[in-house]
């Protein structure tokens, strides 16, 4: 009997089981189903949700190996041990020490995200009888890029089982969550545990650790990992060429540094109709829009060099596209499909928005100045309003043309 | 005035089993059948009890809620059976065809000499009335209300569709007495539909406004048409009916004679030779099918095309409206990885590693999977790439799923039929039943509103 046949018969055994979506999930991961169709169109076209999902993934995974070579190359530079150009293609940064590090703390990341998030998910769909449904596949995968190198797994454990109950399952489930559960996973973190999330210490591992024994009274440097955000926050001299920030040799959340291959994946992502082209592209003119309002506001010298925003005000406008984590919220967070507008117009609108108000958190929060979090999830909250407008337009165009025959 | 219709938006799915342009006579079919399902929300009253005999044209039932309305039999024989299911709902009636077909003569009438309630009047007595259908709810029309206008769509866009312009060739003179009689039943004009590139029999006709089509499916489906030409606002009524139905019709105006004969276009991946079949409305499958010869034994046969037609079973019989016969695999198999591998032998709108966006040429057989689960609505933007109306499909569906008759009625639900949205249930990513959900809330709509 081979695998098929007796997956088939496991199927049938468990059919209208309480453990059937459990089992059928791991079933339907192996093969397609078998299923036909019953009504309607008897044939279907090829993709279904997995593919879907899948295809994001892909997108994804060059940033997550980036970010792991990142992670160890930025931890190794902060202590000083990038000596030696050793690695491969003769640069000091894909070097298998550097990989050793982002496996070892990037991985775990990775596991804990899937394993726990997976868990509440299978629980759920046994508990309300629905099959597994695929949203989380992408879910657990961003979620691990969208965060410091060194949260605690406790933490993010915790985070991801907030997220996926409040965030997704509360509402029903896959296709039906108001917030990204990846943005609501990473809003939860920030706010029950911003010092992990923060300030100038978190972004490169190793330099919490090196900074509590220095206050335990260790005579060693402090590890400086501040982003280029948080330098800019604070009006500081930027160590880093533009060149850097394109490429992502700077610190940061995991998979968010590396703008070449962000966009690089964004391009996957267009080429393979998976993702919306109209909200990635307006969101980048939201923030050139934004971007340039602030330069010109600093060129008219309506503010002096004291004021505390004018570091990031008087950055380059089109610095804001490859600094921090916009690139990424916006090409893999904004456009997940869910939360943002549904109408095409729509997304017009709330992919400009976001682009418009990230930058305008980000210079105006010094506190916290990555606002492409905060501002994708002020949008979700508005795009069923956007999306509503856009409608109406619509109806009112048929209202019209009933008015015009009738009078 | 004629209005030319050019469509961007949709897909042309292409299959294997093209009908050749040849036509032979089907085996005679022995029992002929006529399934009230065809006719959307009719109940049947019978009048052909079993056992008695009737001749072609003679009615079988009438509809319940209008007993004006006439179901007339497609041969003369014996109603050998009226097959009923749960609640005793009638399923079939079932005739034994008589050797040498003897028609009720109606009288043969010469068209332009009758008034619109005469016509009418003929139309009900004699059975023709069911082949008119009505916008909005996709349903048999209303003798009691006048259209603004009647849609006739001579060309099918469908995938493997029969070819009007070769299925129609030759029946000028039919069509002419029947689009005359239909023109004097409307206020407005009767506009047909034709392929631009074709030679359509209609291209001659008078007393109606031809358009030329251009551009994928659904430029074929008359819902596009009638929102290109002269879309249907709140209160208001078309009337649809297929070409195909026009020859009966013209036929009978000329001869007296309810001739349900057509060309059927047999076709399909299974089929060993498809090509034309002179049949008739009601005849076995079986009766085209296995003269045309199958190449598999897991098949599903279907009455209509791929994406609007019945599942009939090898021994169920032609639907009441349709052309076609199409046999295709079943597709109830699994598929290792079948979620992730690259794709190379199925159609799909996107890029996500399936490939038939390289080969815009390439015919395909495609089976009856459904390539993946039912699932919520994710993806978005999608249906609009192969749906030409003015009209927001997503959220359409959305009002309909949850009953929402405001919405429907806002969002354009007089506009649309069940097919209009066969191509989103086609390239639907979360596999949902798009036509039944469209059906189930004009249904509610004409329940609720009328």
């Amino acid at each position: 009997m081979s695998l098929k046949d007796k997956l088939h018969s496991l199927k049938l055994k468990y059919k209208g089981k309480k453990m059937a979506p459990a089992f059928n999930a791991i079933h339907t991961f192996l093969y397609l189903p078998n299923e036909i169709t019953h009504s309607g169109a008897h044939v279907r076209g090829a993709d279904d949700l997995k593919r879907t999902m899948n295809t994001v993934i892909m997108a994804l995974l060059p940033c997550l190996i980036f970010g792991m070579f990142n992670a160890g190359y930025q931890h190794h530079l902060a202590i000083g041990e990038i000596t030696a150009v050793d690695g491969f293609f003769g640069s000091a940064f894909w070097s298998i020490d550097n990989l050793v590090v982002g496996l070892w703390k990037v991985l775990p990341l990775v596991v804990i995200s899937y394993g726990v998030g997976l868990a509440v998910e299978f629980l759920f769909a046994v508990i309300k009888g629905h099959e597994v449904e695929e949203g989380y596949l992408v879910t657990g995968m961003l979620v691990p890029l969208i965060v410091p190198v060194d949260t605690p797994l406790w933490m993010l454990a915790v985070a991801v089982v907030f997220g996926v109950v409040i965030g997704k399952e509360v509402f029903g489930g896959t296709g039906m969550n108001i917030l990204n559960p990846a943005l609501t996973i990473r809003a939860f973190l920030f706010f029950a545990y911003p010092t992990w999330m923060s300030g100038d210490k978190v972004w490169v591992h190793g330099a919490v650790e090196r900074a509590n024994e220095i206050a335990g009274g260790a005579q060693l440097d402090a590890i400086s990992g501040e982003t280029v955000l948080g330098a800019l926050a604070q009006g500081k001299q930027v160590a880093y060429s533009a060149s850097d920030m394109f490429l992502g040799f700077i610190p940061g959340s995991v998979g968010e540094t590396s703008a070449l291959l962000i966009l690089l994946g964004a391009l996957f992502l267009v080429f393979t109709k998976i993702g919306s082209w109209r909200i990635m592209l307006s969101a980048v003119l939201g923030a050139l829009v934004m971007g340039l309002i602030f330069n010109g506001v600093v060129s008219a010298e309506w503010i002096g060099t004291g004021s505390k925003f004018y570091s990031l005000m008087s950055t380059e406008f089109w610095h804001h596209l490859i600094i921090g984590g916009f690139a990424f919220g916006v090409v893999f967070m904004a456009t997940d499909p869910v939360t943002a507008s549904q109408t095409n117009k729509g997304k017009w609108i709330y992919g400009f928005l976001i682009g418009f108000i990230s930058i305008l958190i980000r210079v105006f929060n010094p506190a916290y100045p990555e606002g492409v979090m905060l501002a994708i999830l002020l949008m979700n909250v508005f795009a069923p309003t956007v999306d509503h407008y856009v409608v109406q337009g619509n109806i009112k165009k048929r209202m019209k043309r009933l008015k015009v025959k009738t009078a | 005035m004629s209005k030319d219709i050019r469509i961007r938006k949709g897909l042309d799915i292409k299959l294997v089993g093209e009908a050749e342009k040849t036509t032979a006579n089907a085996t005679r079919s022995n029992v002929y059948a006529v399934k009230p399902d065809d006719f959307h929300g009719i109940i049947p009253k019978v009048i052909a009890k079993q056992g008695s005999e009737v001749k072609a044209g003679d009615p079988l039932f009438h509809s319940k809620t209008n007993e004006h309305i006439l179901f007339p039999s497609p041969v003369s024989g014996e109603v050998v059976e009226i097959v009923r299911g749960a609640k005793r709902k009638i399923l079939a009636f079932k005739i034994l065809a008589d050797k040498e077909q003897q028609y009720v003569d109606y009288g043969a009438k010469d068209v332009s000499q009758m008034s619109a309630e005469a016509i009418t009047s003929h139309l009900l007595a004699s059975g023709c009335w069911p082949f008119i259908k009505r916008r909005p709810y996709d349903v048999i029309a209303d003798p009691a209300v006048a259209p603004k206008a009647i849609f006739v769509s001579a060309y099918d866009t469908a995938p493997l569709a029969a070819d009007y312009d070769y299925v129609l060739a030759g029946k000028e003179e039919a069509l002419q007495a029947a689009v005359t009689a239909l023109s004097k039943l409307t206020s407005g004009a009767v506009h047909v539909s034709v392929n631009k590139k074709g030679s359509s029999p209609f291209a001659g006709l008078a007393n109606i406004s031809v358009h030329q089509l251009s551009g994928p499916h659904p430029v074929g489906n008359v819902g596009v048409q009638i929102a290109k030409i002269d879309p249907i606002n709140k209160g208001e009524v078309v009337w649809t009916i297929n070409p195909q139905d026009l020859v009966v019709i013209g036929e009978l105006l000329l001869t007296g004679k309810f001739n349900a004969e057509r060309v059927v276009a047999l076709t399909g991946s299974s089929v060993k030779k498809p090509q034309y079949f002179v049949s008739k409305i009601g005849a076995e499958v079986s009766s085209v099918v296995y003269d045309g010869g199958v190449s598999d034994t897991n098949i599903r046969v279907i009455s209509g095309n791929v994406l609007t037609g019945d599942n009939v079973k090898p021994d169920g019989y032609l639907g009441y409206y349709h052309n076609s016969i199409t046999v295709i695999p079943e597709g109830d198999d699994y598929e290792f990885f079948g979620w992730n591998k690259p794709i190379f032998n199925k159609i799909s709108p996107s890029r996500a590693l399936t490939f038939s966006w390289l080969f815009p040429k390439k015919k395909y057989d495609l089976n009856t999977n459904t390539n993946g689960e039912h699932r919520a609505f994710v993806v978005t933007g999608n249906y609009e790439e192969v749906f030409p109306m003015d009209i927001y499909p997503l959220q359409l569906l959305k009002a309909c799923a949850v009953k929402d008759l405001d919405a429907m009625e806002q969002l354009g639900m007089y506009e649309v039929a069940p097919e209009d949205f066969a191509l989103t249930e086609f390239i639907c990513v979360s596999k949902q039943p798009h036509q039944e959900i469209i059906r189930e809330g004009l249904d509610l709509m004409l329940k609720e509103i009328g």
